[in-house]
């Protein structure tokens, strides 16, 4: 026991030693940070400023295109050869040109622009037109204006959930989503990148020749769980370190930034903290418009969410990094680990893949064997979670999840010690399957 | 007293017989010359002796004691295949190695220190092992075999990689633990240290023990009165009983290899000489474990 110590001393303290250590833990909050300052800055920027040219040869749309935020219309009465030759002179972002023509046959519109003009504002622009097509057909038809205005409805459904004890609250999809997705990220992430170092470290004991030293005094088993833990331990830490500098660069920024901010601003800033299901800290009006984003928040059952992600991340990486282990122990080189990391891999991008499906079906059959699954219920169980698991079914997946790495574990343990032994071997599965036979 | 008693060891790997019924005990506080050619087992038969793998059949005794995990603080372990953590400093290495083996940090930081002192490197207890030269590293991977001062060394192949001088230098600290009580099984192709160094020695072949025994006992065993004479005169005339295995001529002197037979004494042939020439010296010619292992390894000359 206290050779494994030793051993997770070792592997952790050599690692977060490392000067790469200390430029990820540096570089990823501002990595991190970014991923939530850009686009609440996008949307306090407003987007640049354009003009665009309209020529209404057909008069029925003379009080149609109004200037507005960063689109400015302006009405101009050359014709269409001059206006196109002074696009590009006039600093004029596009020109749109409307034809004689009747609302039966509303053709020929064209918009002429240098650059692309792009999905939005082309959509923009064919429901401003259809719009007022449709408008001028129904005065034709007979109804008013008044009548008209009143035809324009708004609709929002509040989503609510029932619990067992009859109770209700009001369910954030949107938040949910934002928070299952962020937790099944991290765990993505985490696994993949601390997996590829255990592989990494087991392949440099191989290499360097030090292993039958340290065999010689340990068992492979306790060298192999000790890399596996001290390794886990460095992600740990970084990504500790990764959330406190992190959330101190994003506290620090917005406030800085709330404090010159209009309201419509600090909306759009709502909106975008709602999506990323990180509220920030606000002073002044800011603060009212937070406390919305955090009541949608407060649905999700918070410590619920971070213990599974805890157990998650940590059942995740011992699952799947017991397999990189064994990987590691069977090869000579990095080259050489492609055509077993494959299938390794393969259920953790599958599990990435499927989770815009678990979002639309959070507790369809798919999400609910997926997240049974222990090569794909870190991924998947995370993103679940915000939306009200029932406890039978968490219990369940972590129970698999536990049985998944005791297996993983036991697998890799015997093919790791017949592997770290042989070089210069060709490896495939069927040699895989005779070490895990052999007997010790 | 014997350190080691292996009785009946069999290792098989898949269709491999890697070791097959080996038993030879190895003798309390000497060198023990462990040889064979490659392949032969000597290194499966070490990783069961330093508890890295199992056998299949047999055990190991140490000290008497059925070898268990308590055993693997008294044994020091230099492989074959050897290396360090590159990126370790040569300190913080030694340190790590030795606690793994069950030493006590302030003891283990105090034994280093001596060993650094005593290979004349404590300047480089601050240097990554990537920074040393060969010969250096394998300086460190000796004080690491040896550090947690272990009744049992086991060098493979130590020499390997070293130059004259650092071998000797630690060929000297090899009979200097010896000295201070420890055994030292010494694997290696190099016959000629094994004549130098080694008490007793074991000679596996194709998994088989082929000898073992006292160095002395060995080579009397493989004598096979054989001598080699030199004379001044002519080539000696034929005599019953003796074979003449080879005549070489320089000037007046006559050097001949013969063999005896049972019956004959070797002051039979003192008589035939002398009494027709001149007998210039006559030896027994003792067999080198060069020449026993060739003989032993490669009866028929090819293979």
């Amino acid at each position: 026991m206290n050779k494994i110590l030793l051993i997770i001393k070792r592997e952790y303290i050599s690692r977060v030693k490392k000067k790469s250590f200390l430029i990820m833990t540096v570089l990823g909050p501002i990595l991190f940070s970014g991923l939530f300052i850009v686009p609440i800055w996008l949307a306090t920027r407003g987007g640049d400023e354009k003009v665009i040219q309209v020529i209404d040869e057909s008069g029925l749309f003379a009080e149609e295109f109004v200037s507005a935020d960063n689109m400015t219309y302006v009405y101009v009465a050359e014709d269409l050869e001059t206006a196109k030759s002074a696009l590009a002179v006039n600093n004029v972002f596009g020109l749109l040109y409307i034809p004689e023509m009747t609302i039966e046959a509303p053709e020929g519109v064209k918009f002429y622009s240098t650059q692309n003009p792009g999905f939005g504002l082309k959509a923009d622009l064919e429901k401003k037109i259809r719009e007022r097509i449709e408008n001028i057909k129904l005065i034709n038809s007979g109804l008013n204006q008044e009548f008209l205005d009143g035809l324009k409805s708004h609709v929002a459904i509040q989503t609510v959930n029932l619990s067992d004890s009859g109770s209700e609250s009001e369910s954030s999809t949107g938040a949910a989503t934002a928070v299952g997705y962020i937790g099944a990220f991290l765990i993505y992430f985490f696994i993949f990148l601390y997996g590829a170092q255990i592989m990494r470290g087991v392949i440099e004991e191989k290499t360097n020749r030090i292993i039958e030293v340290i065999i010689a005094s340990v068992k492979p088993f306790h060298l192999m769980m000790g890399k596996i833990i001290g390794v886990g331990g460095v992600g740990l830490t970084q990504f500790l370190l990764w959330v406190a500098l992190s959330s101190a660069i994003v506290t620090g920024i917005t406030a800085v930034v709330s404090s010159d901010m209009t309201p419509e601003q600090i909306e759009a800033m709502q909106q975008v903290d709602q999506l990323s299901g990180m509220p920030s800290p606000q002073q002044s009006e800011a603060q009212a418009a937070i406390e919305n984003s955090m009541g949608a928040l407060g649905q999700i059952n918070i410590p619920l969410v971070l213990s599974c992600f805890v157990f998650y991340f940590l059942a995740g990486y011992l699952f799947y990094g017991a397999l990189f282990a064994a990987i590691g122990s069977a090869v000579d080189s990095d080259a050489d680990s492609q055509q077993f990391m494959f299938p390794v891999t393969i259920p953790l991008i599958f599990s990435v893949v499927v989770l815009s499906a678990v979002i639309n079906d959070p507790h369809g059959s798919l999400a609910f064997w997926l997240s049974l699954v222990p090569f794909t219920s870190p991924v998947i169980m995370m993103m679940r979670i915000p939306f009200d698991v029932p406890v039978w079914q968490i219990a369940l997946s972590m129970v698999s999840m536990i049985g998944g790495f005791i297996f993983t574990t036991w697998l890799a343990s015997r093919i790791y010690r017949v592997g770290i032994f042989m070089h210069g071997t060709k490896v495939n599965y069927k040699t895989l399957a005779k070490w895990f036979m052999m007997k010790s | 007293m014997n350190l080691i008693d292996i009785q009946n060891i069999s290792k098989r790997y898949g269709d491999h017989q890697a070791l097959d019924n080996i038993s030879f005990a190895i003798p309390d506080n000497s060198i023990f010359g462990l040889l064979g050619p490659n392949g032969a087992g000597k290194t499966t038969l070490i990783r069961i002796i330093t508890q890295i793998i199992m056998s299949d059949q047999g055990e190991v005794l140490f000290n008497g004691v059925k070898l268990d995990p308590e055993h693997i603080r008294q044994i020091g372990y230099l492989p074959e295949e050897r290396g360090l953590y590159k990126k370790m400093k040569v300190g913080e290495q030694l340190l790590y190695l030795a606690q793994l083996k069950g030493m006590e940090k302030r003891e283990a930081v105090t034994k280093i220190k001596h060993w650094l002192k005593k290979l004349e490197i404590s300047s480089w207890s601050n240097k990554a092992i990537e920074d040393l030269s060969k010969g250096m590293q394998q300086k460190i991977q000796f004080i690491a075999t040896v550090v947690h001062e272990p009744s049992l060394i086991i060098l493979d192949e130590p020499f390997s990689g070293f130059d004259p001088v650092n071998a000797n230098l630690i060929k000297d600290e090899i009979f200097e633990l010896r000295e201070k009580g420890a055994t030292v099984i010494f694997s290696t192709h190099r016959m000629e240290s094994v004549e130098e160094l080694c008490d007793d020695i074991a000679l596996i072949n194709h998994s088989k023990l082929v000898i073992s025994g006292k160095k002395g006992d060995i080579k009397n065993q493989y004598r096979d009165n054989t001598f080699i004479t030199e004379h001044i005169g002519d080539e000696l005339r034929p005599l019953a009983g003796v074979e003449v295995l080879s005549v070489l001529k320089k000037g007046e002197l006559v050097k001949t290899e013969l063999k005896l037979d049972e019956g004959i004494g070797v002051n039979d042939l003192v008589t035939h000489i002398t009494s027709q020439s001149t007998l210039v010296s006559l030896n027994e010619k003792i067999p080198s474990i060069n020449d026993i292992f060739i003989s032993t390894v490669n009866p028929s000359g090819h293979e």
